[in-house]
């Protein structure tokens, strides 16, 4: 792939500063997702709050009180009138934020272990990660040996893709359940995982220090991204709007970015002090939201 | 693997063993290789290639070593003895080997047999001893240790485990390392696990599903790899220019410079577009899709072209898609009655075998049951009509219209020109040029922008 990539112009030191931090959660940050118009942005926290921060003011603009404080996900809805979240309760709770005072919709609690991600489809459609994979219309998605670790959509919503404590990447067909594709090569858990915005590759990040890409097309890993100084398992992982560079947040506290042709490191996010647990890039592409066990969100740009 | 030889070493019907004899001392436990052959073929029911090539491969990875050439690490099958592998050296449960060990291992060699070494043994001892010269110390007292304790031991075990050893290493320190072995190790461990359990009797269930998922990736299709990484490559040149954190934002990035007017410029619905975004929708028939304005001009052509059923068909689906659950039977009652029923308002053009289908599919109506002549239709617009609405003055007029916003004034401090992009600012590029006579005006130009550029 380096090989492919050989041509591209480097993309040379890249350099984030510090833009924003977001102040307000009292315990430990576990996952954070963007709404869809880019502005908005939902993080989730175990001190039991959901919090929706309006990103360029940096006010808080809706807090949920959640019934579990033991959360591990969030989503939103890309309406923007949705959100998500579920954890060790093993119920997936979906709340209406754009009512007067945040309503618990509908609470979906058909699943036999903890939720560790979930995404929707569209207002009325969401796909759930726990030890199994769940869509609400009882399409039960049963083929992962370890628990289910993270989900990612496709672009084009048809197909979504999930990693796994079994330490591979299976490619599922929304519509019909079925598994269509499986990459192994990892050697550990898979944390994280995430689409290359053309929706022909996929990225995996694992707690063996290493991220790989997958090709959908051709069936096979292209390139491994990895550092012999990196001693820490990736967390989580977004992607640029160009699927140029890689935001992999790490457990040595820092936020790694890797150019995805070219397979080298090119910078790094240091500023918190405890692990890095989420990172979003919003649709829009403006920068990266990194969240962490120290209980602080930091845009990069 | 490791069942094979496992079942070859079972007393019953495992393999015969002989005593093979070397020069005075007797060695128990050696077979030759043509027993190993018939071994297999009885076993396995599999011709002779096969069992040739497992038995190689048994050997290449040192579950088996031969006893007369220990360097040539092949499978004879006439009477050349060979002999298993202890498991605690396996490949499996010593991999990886360390460079510690290796050390320790030539060392001892060196010390017993007086530097009778090879070239790339001794090549190799001296890198060691470079690279790890903290611990010589350590390395030579281990291998002394060893060889002492060795001497204690009656000739023949004493013989069986320095050949052992001997063959461990020449697994896993080839003297031309061409490959690494451990990496093709795993693809061929894997590969030979999978044949040998097919013909095995007891199966494990994690591999059961290993084959089948290899099995379908074998008939499934797939694209050459170079033709994908090609894609990837063009897709990231293409994305760049509209990729904020790598090429910077016009007017200018609202995270940095605090200033909504890039959002302003691209929300849904504006007058003019920003250039940037029109010509996104070239990139890809989705790309026009997904954004709202795009949909609506694109719209507008097909009505000009007495088209524009199909477009509205494909959103309706989209809806079905999507939409609530109660509503789906509703729904796809009104798809039928405009687009599909005969001599319906907008009726669309779809092949009969699709149309068949469909129809079969609208007696119990569920989320998907559109998604065939969707995706007829959507590959009909983006085969068709989309390359020529890209060829079309409707579009080209849009290109031309588009602006392209101006990068906003720089900050309060007249004298202070700080890059504010962290990546390159796109018009960067072509101010470079006017920058010095910029500069040289900048104190009576800034000095009047930065009442009117100050914010808080």
């Amino acid at each position: 792939m380096s090989g492919a990539a050989g041509g591209v112009a480097s993309v040379g030191r890249v350099q984030l500063k510090l833009r924003k931090t977001l102040k307000g959660h009292l315990a430990k940050i576990y996952a954070m997702h963007w709404s869809a118009d880019s502005r908005q942005m939902v993080s989730a926290s175990q001190d039991g709050k959901l919090l929706v921060w309006d990103c360029f003011t940096g006010n808080k603009l809706v807090a949920v009180p959640l019934k579990s404080a033991w959360v591990m996900s969030v989503a939103f809805a890309p309406s923007g009138n949705l959100v998500a979240s579920g954890g060790l309760d093993n119920i997936c709770t979906v709340y209406n934020i754009k009512a007067a005072s945040p309503k618990t919709l509908r609470e979906l609690d058909a699943h036999t272990g903890y939720l560790s991600c979930c995404r929707f489809l569209s207002d009325s459609e969401i796909i759930t990660a726990s030890d199994k994979l769940k869509r609400p219309q009882t399409i039960m998605f049963t083929n992962h040996i370890g628990d289910c670790m993270s989900l990612a959509l496709s672009p084009d919503m048809n197909t979504f893709i999930s990693g796994a404590c079994d330490s591979l990447a299976k490619l599922w067909d929304v519509r019909d359940g079925a598994c269509k594709q499986t990459f192994s090569g990892h050697t550990s858990d898979i944390n994280a995982i995430a689409f290359f915005p053309s929706g022909n590759a996929v990225i995996t990040g694992s707690d063996d220090c290493s991220c790989k890409m997958y090709d959908l097309r051709s069936d096979q890993e292209v390139i491994g991204y990895q550092d012999t100084s990196l001693n820490a398992g990736v967390t989580s992982l977004a992607l640029s709007s160009s699927g140029r560079l890689i935001f992999a947040g790490y457990d040595d506290f820092n936020c790694h970015i890797w150019d995805s042709l070219k397979g080298e490191k090119v910078g790094v996010l240091s500023g918190h002090d405890n692990r890095v647990s989420c990172t979003g890039v919003p649709d829009d592409g403006m920068g990266v939201c990194t969240g962490s066990w120290d209980s602080f969100l930091k845009l990069w740009n | 693997m490791e069942k094979v030889i496992v079942a070859m070493q079972d007393p019953d019907m495992g393999m015969k063993m002989r005593n093979q004899r070397l020069l005075i001392t007797v060695i128990p436990h050696a077979m030759t290789g043509h027993d190993i052959i018939t071994w297999l073929i009885q076993k396995y029911s599999i011709c002779e290639e096969e069992a040739l090539h497992v038995g190689g491969m048994l050997v290449k990875y040192g579950y088996i070593y031969p006893l007369k050439e220990p360097r040539s690490i092949v499978l004879h099958p006439d009477e050349s003895p060979y002999r298993f592998q202890t498991p605690y050296f396996w490949t499996s449960t010593r991999w990886p080997a360390s460079e510690l060990d290796y050390a320790i291992y030539l060392a001892k060699k060196n010390i017993r047999k007086q530097g009778e070494l090879m070239e790339y043994e001794k090549e190799r001892y001296s890198v060691l001893h470079k690279r790890i010269n903290h611990t010589w110390d350590f390395v030579v007292m281990q291998a002394r240790e060893q060889l002492r304790a060795s001497k204690q031991r009656r000739k023949a075990d004493r013989i069986v485990l320095e050949c052992q050893e001997q063959a461990y290493w020449l697994i896993n320190r080839p003297p031309v390392c061409s490959v690494p072995l451990h990496y093709t190790i795993l693809h061929n461990i894997l590969f030979c696990t999978l044949y040998c359990t097919l013909h095995c009797s007891a199966q494990y269930t994690i591999l059961d599903c290993t084959i089948e998922a290899s099995r379908r990736a074998l008939g499934r299709n797939r694209v050459k790899s170079s033709v994908c990484l090609e894609g990837f490559v063009k897709y990231s040149e293409q994305y760049q220019n509209h990729d904020p954190i790598m090429q910077g934002c016009l007017p200018s990035n609202p995270w940095i410079s605090d200033d909504t007017a890039h959002w302003t410029m691209n929300s849904e619905m504006v007058p003019t577009p920003t250039r940037l975004r029109v010509e996104c929708w070239s990139f890809s028939f989705m790309e026009l899709l997904n954004d709202n304005m795009g949909r609506r001009e694109f719209m507008t052509y097909l009505e000009k072209e007495f088209s524009a059923e199909n477009l509205c068909f494909w959103q309706a689906c989209e809806e079905l898609r999507h939409g609530e659950t109660s509503r789906i039977a509703e729904k796809v009652e009104e798809i039928y009655k405009n687009f599909l029923a005969p001599g319906a308002a907008r009726w669309v053009n779809i092949d009969s075998k699709t149309m068949d289908k469909t129809l079969e599919g609208i007696k119990r109506p569920h989320r998907f049951v559109m998604d065939d002549a969707q995706m007829h239709i959507y590959f009909l617009m983006k085969k068709d009509s989309y390359p020529r609405y890209l060829k079309s003055d409707l579009y080209k007029n849009m290109l031309a219209k588009a602006i392209v916003p101006q990068e906003t004034k720089k900050s309060v401090f007249p004298f202070m020109r700080r890059q504010r992009h962290s990546s390159p600012s796109p018009a960067q590029a072509a101010t470079t040029a006017t920058e010095e006579d910029g500069r040289a005006k900048g104190a009576g130009q800034a000095g009047a922008n930065s009442e009117g550029g100050s914010h808080v």
